[in-house]
């Protein structure tokens, strides 16, 4: 069996990820859309929260990976720290627009859901608190890539803003457990069948999930084939320029 | 078709549309950023063999 670290290899990972990137990205289309029509189109309202149920769909799955997005980020991050491979590098900073709208959308979802059912868009509650910081983090993240010019010095900072922000991703997945006074309720989703969200909702939910699972994947892929390509650029134009 | 939303219509709208909106931006600029330095790549790569042959 192949050894993940050959992954390191740029030509390695491009060859790998050609083949594998049109089956991904079908797979995110086909469960978006698949999830989505059946969330829209063909699920009850619900008792208390009337239509508005329906925004699940987008909200749970966008904030899941809003946050798995910064962890993968996190993973990237270290092995470039520890092994110095590229990819890896370029690969957290492919994931942090990705991961940036995700936040975004599950930011916007739950402000369009708590207007009705809270009463306000907003509250400084810990979770939502702990998501627009983890949100402010995409962004600095972002401008600190766009920032430096060396490519491993932007690497190096980047890989410590991204250990730092780990806290707050931990912070919004695990807030509710830390303080219960917040106003977001419980999670939605849980292994015990009598906590967990009814089947009527789940099996919906659970196709999108999958969905926004396989886009976050073929974005990755294919912003990192962008990333591995805008680098050979950089250092050919370099070339050029000393000869 | 469409299903009855009740009073929560606009709020089930706006959140489906500015998701989905979104989702469209990101997976827009991607394609958008890779053909372009795709493009770029492909002119400094044959300037590179062009003397070569």
């Amino acid at each position: 069996m192949a050894s993940l670290w050959e992954y390191a290899n740029p030509r390695k990972f491009m060859n790998t990820s050609a083949a594998v990137l049109p089956w991904v990205s079908a797979a995110a289309a086909l469960c978006l859309v698949v999830g989505l029509i059946w969330g829209f189109f063909f699920t009850p309202d619900d008792f208390r929260q009337g239509s508005t149920v329906k925004i699940i769909y987008l909200h749970v799955p966008a904030a899941l990976m809003a946050i798995n997005a910064w962890l993968m980020m996190l993973v990237a991050s270290l092995i470039w720290v520890i092994r110095r491979h590229h990819v890896s590098a370029l690969a957290a900073k492919a994931a942090a627009p990705v991961g940036m709208v995700f936040t975004l959308i599950a930011l916007y979802t739950g402000a369009v859901w708590g207007q009705p059912m809270w009463g306000t868009p907003w509250e400084w509650d810990p979770r939502l608190t702990s998501f627009l910081i983890l949100f402010l983090f995409y962004l600095g993240y972002m401008a600190l890539w766009e920032a430096v010019d060396n490519p491993d010095s932007a690497a190096d900072l980047t890989s410590v803003l991204c250990l730092v922000g780990s806290v707050f991703a931990i912070i919004s997945r695990y807030a509710l457990l830390f303080w219960n006074q917040g106003l977001h309720q419980g999670a939605s989703l849980s292994l015990d069948a009598e906590q967990n969200v009814a089947d009527v909702f789940w099996y919906p939910l659970l196709v999108c999930i999958a969905g926004f699972v396989f886009l976050f994947l073929a974005l990755v892929l294919y912003r990192t084939r962008t990333e591995i390509r805008a680098r050979r650029l950089k250092a050919l134009i370099a070339q050029e320029r000393m000869t | 078709m469409m299903p009855d939303l009740g009073r929560y219509a606009t709020e089930v709208l706006m959140a489906y549309g500015g998701s989905i909106a979104l989702l469209v931006i990101i997976v827009g600029v991607s394609i958008w950023k890779a053909g372009q330095v795709r493009r770029r790549l492909e002119v400094v790569e044959a300037r590179r063999e062009g003397p070569r042959r």
